[in-house]
C-alpha cells in the first residue's frame, strides 16, 4: 500500500500558490495581447487588400501548423542568436503564448462575424452607418454571443498551454510543482495536487462555455 | 427652380455581375413626391436597380445624381460629389427580408440611426421612434424584440426604422414579399398613407393592384432595360407591349 503523505507536500502550499498566481498572470496576459492580435488577424483576413490578408494568413498557419513547445524553445533559445539580442523567458514565453492563442482566436473571431446574415450589414449601411460605426454597433454585438463557447474553450486550453513554459523555467504552477517535487521527493502528492489546481481553475470555465452553447442553440 | 430638380437622377446606369451585365444603361428621373412603381419578370433587374439608387450596388458605369449632386462610391464625399453616407442619410431602404437589428428593441432598432448616425439626443430621437411607432400602429411593441414580431409588424418597424433618418426618398424592394397574405394589407395601408402624405417612393412590387393605386408612374423593366414606362393606368391597364400583357396577365389569371 502507498504511503500516501499530503502533509509534506501542502507545507510547501505557498510554492503552489505562487505558480498559480504565475500561470494566471500568462493566461491573462497572453489573453489580454491573442484578443488584440486574433482581431487585428481577423480584421486583416476580412479586408480588401489582398497583402493583408495574405500577410495574417501566412502568420496564422505558422503558429497553427507547428507545436507550441517548438514555438516557446524557438522563441528562448533559437530567436536571440537571430536578432542578436537576448530574451527573458518571461518575453519570450509571452509572446509566444499571445501569437499562438492569437492565431486561433482570429478563427473564431472570423467565423462569428461571417455567421451574421449579410442583410444586417445592409441594414445598417442603408441607414448610414459607416463600416466602423456598422462593425461596432451591429456586427460585433450579434457575433461575439456566437463566438463565446468557442472563445472560451480556447481559453481553458490557454490555461493549460502555459504549463508549456514549465521548458524555459518560467515560475508557473507546473513549473513550481517540480520545485515543490525536487524539495519533498513526493511526486504522486505533488502532481495529483497540481491536477487538482488545474481542474478547480478549469472546470467553472467549461461549464460557462456549455451555458452560453446552451443558451445559444435555443436562441436560434 | 428646386421643385423641378429630380431627386434622384440616373444616367447611362449599367451593372454587370461578372460576365452578366444586369443593367444594360437605364436612364430615370424620380421627382420630389413621385411614386414610381417597378416591375417586371423575375431576374429583369428591379433590385439591382433600386439598390443602385443607395449604392448598396456600385454601379458598373454611369451616374446617380441626388438632387443634382453626383455619388462617389465611397463613404465620404469625395470633391463635390457626395459620399454614400450622406446619399444614404437621404435615401432609405426597406427590405424583403427587414433585416431588424435582433439584439436590439424595437424602440432601439428606430433610433439607432438618428442616435448613432445623426447624433440627436436620446430623448429627441426616442421621442420621434415613438411617434413614428405610433403611425405605423405599433406604439404598443416598443420594448419588443424582433424577435417577437409577426413578419407584417417586422416589416412596419423596418418601415419606422427608415423614416427616422427622415428620408427625402424611400426605396421599398418586394417589402410585403416576405409575408403571409393575411399580413400584407397592414403594410401596404403604412405605404399608401406615405404616398399620401407625399413621401417620394420607388417601389418594387409584385402587387399590381397596389402599384395601379398608388404609384404616379409605373416603369416595366425587362432583361436590363426600362421596356415600358407610363402612368399606372397606361402601363397596367392599357399594355403595349406583348410581353408587357403577357407579364401582366401572369398577375390577372
Ligand atoms: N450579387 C450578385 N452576383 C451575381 N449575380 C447577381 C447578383 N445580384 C443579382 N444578380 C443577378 O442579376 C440578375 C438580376 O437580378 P435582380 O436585380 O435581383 O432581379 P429582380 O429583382 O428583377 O428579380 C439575376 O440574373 C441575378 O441572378
Ligand atoms: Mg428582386
Amino acid at each position: 500500500m502507498y504511503n500516501w503523505d499530503f502533509y509534506t507536500v501542502l507545507q510547501s502550499f505557498d510554492l503552489f500558490l505562487d505558480g498559480i498566481w504565475t500561470t494566471f498572470l500568462y493566461t491573462v496576459g497572453s489573453i489580454v495581447l491573442g484578443v488584440i492580435i486574433g482581431l487585428l488577424t481577423c480584421f486583416a483576413r476580412l479586408s480588401r487588400f489582398a497583402v493583408l490578408r495574405l500577410f495574417a494568413r501566412s502568420y496564422q498557419e505558422l503558429f497553427r501548423c507547428t507545436p507550441l513547445l517548438v514555438q516557446i524553445l524557438w522563441a528562448y533559445y533559437a530567436l536571440p542568436m537571430v536578432l542578436g539580442v537576448t530574451i527573458s523567458n518571461t518575453t519570450a514565453g509571452l509572446l509566444t503564448l499571445s501569437l499562438y492563442v492569437g492565431s486561433f482566436y482570429a478563427e473564431i473571431f472570423r467565423g462569428g462575424i461571417n455567421a451574421i446574415d449579410k442583410g444586417q450589414r445592409e441594414a445598417a449601411a442603408a441607414i448610414g452607418m459607416s463600416p466602423i460605426q456598422t462593425m461596432g454597433r451591429v456586427i460585433m454585438p450579434q457575433a461575439i454571443k456566437k463566438m463565446l463557447p468557442a472563445f472560451i474553450n480556447q481559453s481553458v486550453i490557454q490555461v493549460k498551454n502555459t504549463s508549456l513554459l514549465y521548458a524555459i523555467s518560467v515560475a508557473e504552477l507546473t513549473y513550481m510543482t517540480s520545485v515543490v517535487n525536487s524539495e519533498t521527493y513526493r511526486p504522486l502528492e505533488a502532481y495529483s495536487l497540481a491536477a487538482v489546481m488545474y481542474f478547480v481553475m478549469l472546470f467553472p470555465l467549461t461549464q460557462i462555455a456549455d451555458h452560453f452553447e446552451r443558451r445559444m442553440r435555443r436562441s436560434d | 427652380m428646386t421643385t423641378t430638380q429630380p431627386a434622384i437622377a440616373v444616367r447611362g446606369l449599367t451593372k454587370v455581375f461578372g460576365k452578366l451585365e444586369v443593367l444594360k444603361g437605364i436612364d430615370l428621373d424620380l421627382m420630389p413626391g413621385e411614386v414610381l412603381g417597378l416591375i417586371g419578370p423575375s431576374g429583369s433587374g428591379k433590385s439591382t436597380l433600386i439598390r443602385c439608387l443607395n449604392m448598396m450596388e456600385t454601379p458598373s458605369s454611369g451616374q446617380i445624381l441626388v438632387s443634382g449632386r453626383e455619388v462617389a462610391p465611397r463613404f465620404r464625399a469625395l470633391g463635390n460629389k457626395i459620399g454614400m453616407g450622406e446619399l444614404r442619410r437621404n435615401v432609405g431602404m426597406v427590405f424583403q427580408h427587414f433585416n431588424l437589428f435582433p439584439h436590439l428593441s424595437v424602440l432601439d432598432n428606430i433610433t439607432e440611426g438618428p442616435r448613432v448616425v445623426l447624433k440627436r439626443p436620446r430623448a429627441e430621437a426616442e421621442a420621434l421612434a415613438m411617434d413614428l411607432l405610433e403611425q405605423v400602429g405599433l406604439a404598443d411593441k416598443a420594448q419588443a424584440y424582433p424577435a417577437h414580431l409577426s413578419g407584417g409588424q417586422k416589416q412596419r418597424v423596418a418601415i419606422a426604422r427608415a423614416l427616422a433618418m427622415q428620408p427625402q426618398v424611400l426605396l421599398l424592394d418586394e417589402v410585403t414579399s416576405a409575408l403571409d397574405p393575411e399580413l400584407v394589407g397592414e403594410v401596404l395601408s403604412v405605404i399608401r398613407r406615405l404616398a399620401d402624405k407625399g413621401m417620394t417612393m420607388v417601389l418594387v412590387t409584385h402587387e399590381m393592384g397596389f402599384a395601379a393605386d398608388v404609384a404616379s408612374r409605373v416603369i416595366f423593366m425587362e432583361q436590363g432595360r426600362i421596356a415600358e414606362e407610363g402612368s399606372p393606368e397606361d402601363i397596367l391597364r392599357n399594355p403595349r407591349s406583348e410581353r408587357l400583357r403577357s407579364f401582366l396577365s401572369r398577375f390577372h389569371g
